[in-house]
């Protein structure tokens, strides 16, 4: 029974990581109303920047995430001012499709730079293990859960107390609102787009010590993410969290129950039936 | 110019092409035509009926993997073995459209919807048993065979099979596009309200249209897995092979006639190019050809979002008819 047990515990320590991940696309869409499309692509990209500075200086990749998390944060930034901005309030097909041409030259320039096999990073602790009562945490999950559990928080305080995340809730609930104030929407929508691939550089660090690094991951990544925001729910942070934890454990169920290859397999079904049962899109708001 | 000399004088050069041109330039033309002919039966979704379906690679697997099974299994010739290829996918199609249609699924996240039941249905073929699995499923190969009704031939067979291929659907999407149905399709695309306001029944003309392109994209599957003899899940029902059907549509001009036949054309030629090149200068790069086709993706859907053929028709003078 301890064995269903730590299985649990562990995806509910990996689906902390998947809804930091699917905090950045929820910010994203609820704030600049963009499906961002090169969501797993970015996170790939992030493994790889923690792979290659785990490689080269041999740092952790817990303490280069500030700075692969600032690196996301300006890929993000220019890519919503020079590529999205002039997007918007095109139709959606055609920002659809702009995101998706990134994904496919990020996705494809991973696979140019680094080839298609698979980088592991070794950390000491990687075979470590805490015991709590009758159950074993590896090391890594439980750091790299405690890591996106800060992150969330932090993000959580940040639209709830500053004025700039107030600023920015402003243009998600009100548009034409904000823009009477007098906010620079340009400017927010820059930064919520770079703060939305910050998350996902913040996830994609974390999750290269759960994960090894490999382009094909991508697409997974991304529709994981799609799967995550819409169970979670947008327009709620805990939402995210909760619909990555709901994914972590059911895939690790899934994977302990049947067969691995087949856990995705019912995240996809999983994707299907939301799709369905949620007619209205993301938490029943019209997109 | 009109379109139709344009049209006559492309259909002249593709048929005596295979007389002057070396066995890599035919090659690259089946595919050009291969690509052009999903492109074409994409667009009758997307750029006719605006709905955007990501998961055509399942019709194409479907197709594929049908028509293979029954040849290797029962000696079923491909042309008997596409119609329950056709059928299979088409209902498929049906029962996706179905569902999104009647639970209001709509745009992207139709989108959605249509990858995740090609990347189910890529899992559950790696997993069965009884088509190899994730190791592939292989057609038998004799090497100086000409039988034109099972597709068993030289490569010039499968270009004047791929040519009638995108010819008929050609003329088929044309067909469409003037008919009754067409305009109900252009009427929903635009403003979906609209047309049921108007007295268009949306669901049934969806429905044709996703029977319509599902049934068209199987064919295809078909004519892959007679040209190439072997199929793995991964490749075959992958969202890179969604997104590599729906570019040439995209960027030659989604709703046109001529869009996929004229971006299959620019797409494939500059994959082949870009390959060509690397591979001369003894760089077998893995991705290049993509990162060319997600490049030419973005370049025109910021600058020309209509697509290549309506800025080059208005060049050539040619009217709405393309």
């Amino acid at each position: 029974m301890t064995v269903y047990l730590d299985i649990v515990a562990s995806g509910v320590l990996t689906g902390l990581v998947y809804g930091l991940m699917a905090l950045g696309l929820s910010v994203i869409f609820g704030v600049v109303r963009v499906v961002n499309f090169a969501h797993g692509e970015l996170t790939v990209a992030a493994m790889y920047m923690a792979w290659v500075m785990a490689g080269s200086l041999g740092v952790d990749p817990i303490l280069t995430l500030p700075l692969i998390a600032a690196a996301l944060f300006a890929i993000g930034y220019a890519l919503q001012r020079h590529l999205v901005e002039p997007f918007i309030g095109r139709p959606e097909h055609e920002q659809f499709m702009l995101l998706l041409a990134v994904s496919i030259i990020v996705l494809n320039g991973l696979l140019l730079v680094f080839g298609p096999d698979a980088r592991h990073v070794a950390v000491d602790y990687a075979y470590d293990s805490f015991e709590l009562g009758p159950m074993l945490l590896d090391t890594v999950r439980v750091y790299a859960a405690a890591a996106a559990m800060v992150l969330a928080l932090g993000l959580y305080l940040f639209f709830r107390f500053t004025d700039l995340g107030t600023a920015i809730r402003a243009c998600a609930d009100n548009l034409l609102g904000a823009q009477v104030v007098g906010l620079d929407v340009r400017r927010l929508y820059a930064l919520t787009f770079g703060l939305g691939c910050a998350l996902v550089g913040a996830s994609g660090t974390l999750m290269v010590l759960m994960r090894d690094a490999t382009p094909i991951l991508a697409v997974q990544l991304t529709l994981l993410a799609f799967i995550v925001v819409i169970i979670g729910g947008l327009g709620s942070m805990a939402g995210a969290l909760v619909g990555g934890v709901l994914i972590g454990v059911s895939e690790a169920l899934a994977g302990f129950l049947l067969m691995p290859s087949l856990k995705s397999l019912f995240s996809y079904g999983l994707l299907i039936l939301v799709l369905l049962l949620r007619p209205e899109g993301l938490m029943g708001r019209r997109a | 110019m009109t379109a139709r000399n344009l049209l006559l004088g492309l259909l002249a050069v593709l048929i005596a092409a295979p007389a002057v041109i070396g066995a890599y330039p035919l090659a690259v033309l089946i595919l050009v035509l291969h690509y052009a002919y999903l492109g074409i039966a994409w667009n009758v979704m997307m750029g006719f009926a605006g709905l955007l379906s990501l998961g055509h690679a399942l019709y194409v697997g479907l197709g594929a993997y049908v028509a293979a099974a029954l040849y290797a299994s029962f000696g079923l010739p491909a042309l008997l073995g596409a119609i329950p290829a056709a059928i299979v996918a088409t209902l498929a199609g049906l029962g996706i459209g179905a569902l999104g249609f009647r639970f209001r699924v709509n745009g992207v996240y139709f989108a959605l919807l249509t990858i995740a039941f090609a990347e189910f249905t890529r899992i559950l073929f790696d997993h069965m048993g009884w088509t190899g699995g994730s190791s592939g499923f292989f057609l038998p190969v004799e090497h100086g065979q000409l039988n034109p009704i099972a597709l068993r031939g030289p490569p010039v067979l499968f270009y004047y099979v791929a040519l009638v291929m995108t010819a008929g659907a050609f003329v088929l999407a044309r067909s469409l596009m003037r008919s009754r149905l067409g305009y109900a399709w252009l009427a929903i695309r635009e403003d979906p309200d609209s047309a049921a306001a108007s007295g268009v029944d949306v669901f049934r003309a969806r429905m044709a249209a996703v029977a319509v392109s599902s049934a068209l994209t199987s064919l295809g599957g078909v004519f892959y897995a007679f040209y190439y003899n072997n199929m793995y899940p991964e490749q075959i029902f992958s969202m890179a092979r969604s997104i590599e059907i729906i570019l040439a549509p995209i960027i030659g001009g989604l709703g046109t006639l001529f869009g996929p036949v004229l971006g299959s054309f620019v797409l494939t030629l500059l994959g082949e190019g870009t390959t060509g090149l690397l591979e001369h200068f003894g760089w077998a790069a893995p991705g290049a050809k993509q990162v060319i086709y997600g490049l030419a993706l973005l370049v025109i859907v910021m600058v020309q979002p209509a697509g290549l053929w309506p800025w080059l028709a208005k060049r050539l003078r040619i009217g709405r008819d393309g």
